[in-house]
């Protein structure tokens, strides 16, 4: 226990506030890396998931593509990357590392959104006269948010994760106590770092949690008094009308 | 150690930590099967020496040359070389299941005392010795050496006329230096140049692109240690030190105590002809020429009429 005492003492030192490396600037640069290689994948993998979802086809590809990239070793293929395609690329190898790690859940968040929702109520739509677009925007855009939203929960949890590795080809991130403390056997300052890292995935977890919950449209939403699964309630009352 | 060296001995630790533990296995515990005299381990008796090396292609080489060089004197040898970082091969050194280990004086003795404040070679040396075990004698150091640098190519050295890292103050702007992460905590860091030279540096954490970032001139110095192949195949320069900031790290052998007077004059007299130039030498050969540790510590002992 001493020495999570010791990482504390470390993580609220006044000098974590100063320098190249204080903590707000380390924190700032994982968010940024977080935030800008998530989006990037989200573009990318969100229309694909779509249109599997929507048409039902290249199902089987989008599985063993994003099975295979999920197979991929992050650091491998950022130091690789970093050797590639030289040293003054380094950002740009560590967000194609990043996307790369964050589309898989993206994919399957997008396509399977679409599938999970009950036919009959596609069919419906249909029957009312509704162009495929709207069919789209309207029906399963809306009822796939949910498993969508999980998806990117997934997503940035491993990326936050996974940006810890950023500082070790100098982009520095909250990875850089880690890095930096191993070779000085510092392990108050590594602590403190994964510490930091821990925090951060727990609070945007349960932030994405809050999120994955509101998505649910209103309409869907049973009331939590009569039944506690609101997920399995959603499906019967979406299927009910049709 | 370069920063290369270090990643790949990082990743091997894991691996070594096993091997050494399964040799440690076989050292300390009488194999029914193969010694049916009934071996009790620990010290094998005759004149055989095990020689160790760290997982790192240079430290191999050296190890490779005080095995050769016992060899040529009637000694019976036995390599136990790749065997990871000192984490995992100390306890094996210092309970004597490895006789001859080739070190660095600076790095050991910061291993061994983190509180050590000796930087130049000889006030090292000296310490090291009061801080080894006494089961482990440190032989005479060598001329080479493997330890950090302020280095600059060699084309801004002569621009700005650098030769100390003093000079560095003559910059207009601040340089910035490249090194491995915890290079900005080391005595010797930036913090510590402004103490002994009064320069001002910052610091970019250019770890194992170190020399790519001093070549692409992302930095203007970099931490290259002194036994890199760069020094030879690249325009590059170490800047003097004239304050000792720098901890010295010269090649030693550390033997155990009780054969350290049977393999010392071997041992220093190889030390004695071992200079930094040869050892930058053997390493380009072994990177660049791709030639083997054995090939490399014959030709090196035979031209220094070693063997």
């Amino acid at each position: 226990m001493n020495l999570f005492a010791d990482a504390f003492a470390w993580l609220f030192s006044p000098e974590r506030l100063e320098g190249t490396y204080a903590l707000p600037t380390l924190l700032g640069q994982h968010l940024l890396y977080t935030i800008v290689s998530v989006a990037v994948a989200a573009a990318i993998a969100l229309p694909a998931g779509w249109l599997i979802g929507h048409t039902g086809r290249g199902r089987e590809i989008a599985v063993a593509i994003s099975g295979a990239a999920r197979a991929i070793p992050s650091f491998g293929l950022l130091v690789l990357l970093v050797l590639v395609l030289g040293i003054l690329q380094t950002p740009l190898a560590a967000v194609i590392t990043f996307v790369l790690l964050a589309i898989p859940s993206l994919l399957a968040g997008a396509y399977t959104g679409l599938e999970a929702i009950d036919r009959r109520v596609i069919d419906a739509a249909r029957a009312m006269g509704m162009t495929e677009w709207q069919i789209f925007t309207k029906v399963e855009l809306r009822l796939g948010l949910p498993l969508l939203i999980g998806g990117l929960r997934s997503a940035l949890l491993q990326v936050i994760a996974t940006v810890t590795i950023a500082a070790y080809v100098n982009l520095g991130g909250l990875g850089w106590p880690i890095i930096q403390g191993i070779p000085l056997s510092r392990f108050d300052q590594v602590l403190g770092g994964a510490i930091l890292v821990a925090a951060l995935a727990l609070i945007v977890d349960l932030l994405m949690a809050l999120a994955q919950r509101a998505a649910v449209p209103m309409g869907l939403r049973a009331p939590a008094s009569r039944t506690p699964s609101s997920t399995s309630r959603a499906r019967r009352v979406a299927s009910a009308p049709a | 150690m370069s920063t290369h060296s270090k990643t790949r001995t990082a990743l091997t630790a894991g691996v070594a930590v096993i091997a050494a533990l399964a040799l440690a296995g076989c050292g300390s515990n009488a194999n029914p099967l193969d010694k049916p005299s009934g071996d009790t381990g620990g010290d094998k008796g005759g004149d055989t020496i095990v020689v160790g090396s760290q997982a790192y292609y240079s430290n191999e080489i050296i190890a490779e040359i005080y095995a050769q060089g016992l060899e040529d004197a009637g000694f019976t040898v036995e390599r136990k070389f790749n065997i990871g970082q000192r984490d995992a091969y100390m306890p094996e050194v210092e309970s004597g299941n490895i006789d001859v280990f080739p070190e660095y004086t600076g790095n050991l003795l910061e291993f061994l005392d983190k509180e050590a404040t000796a930087t130049s070679p000889d006030d090292v040396f000296d310490a090291l010795k009061d801080a080894l075990p006494d089961e482990l004698t440190a032989l005479q150091f060598a001329d080479a050496s493997d330890q950090d640098t302020y280095t600059v190519l060699k084309s801004f050295a002569e621009e700005n006329e650098l030769t100390t890292i003093a000079d560095l103050s003559k910059l207009k702007e601040p340089a910035t230096i490249g090194a491995a992460p915890e290079f900005e905590q080391r005595p010797y860091g930036p913090a510590g140049a402004k103490d002994a030279y009064g320069i001002d540096l910052k610091f970019s954490a250019t770890g194992q692109g170190t020399l790519d970032a001093l070549l692409a001139g992302t930095v203007q110095v970099a931490d290259i240690y002194t036994a890199d192949p760069a020094f030879k195949t690249q325009d590059i320069v170490a800047l003097e030190d004239p304050e000792n900031m720098i901890l010295a790290s010269n090649v030693v052998p550390i033997v155990s105590s009780d054969i350290a007077d049977k393999v010392g004059d071997v041992l220093d007299g190889i030390s004695a002809e071992l200079s930094a130039e040869d050892l930058v030498d053997m390493n380009v050969q072994s990177t660049v020429d791709e030639k083997s540790a054995p090939e490399i510590a014959k030709a090196w002992l035979k031209d220094k009429g070693l063997i």
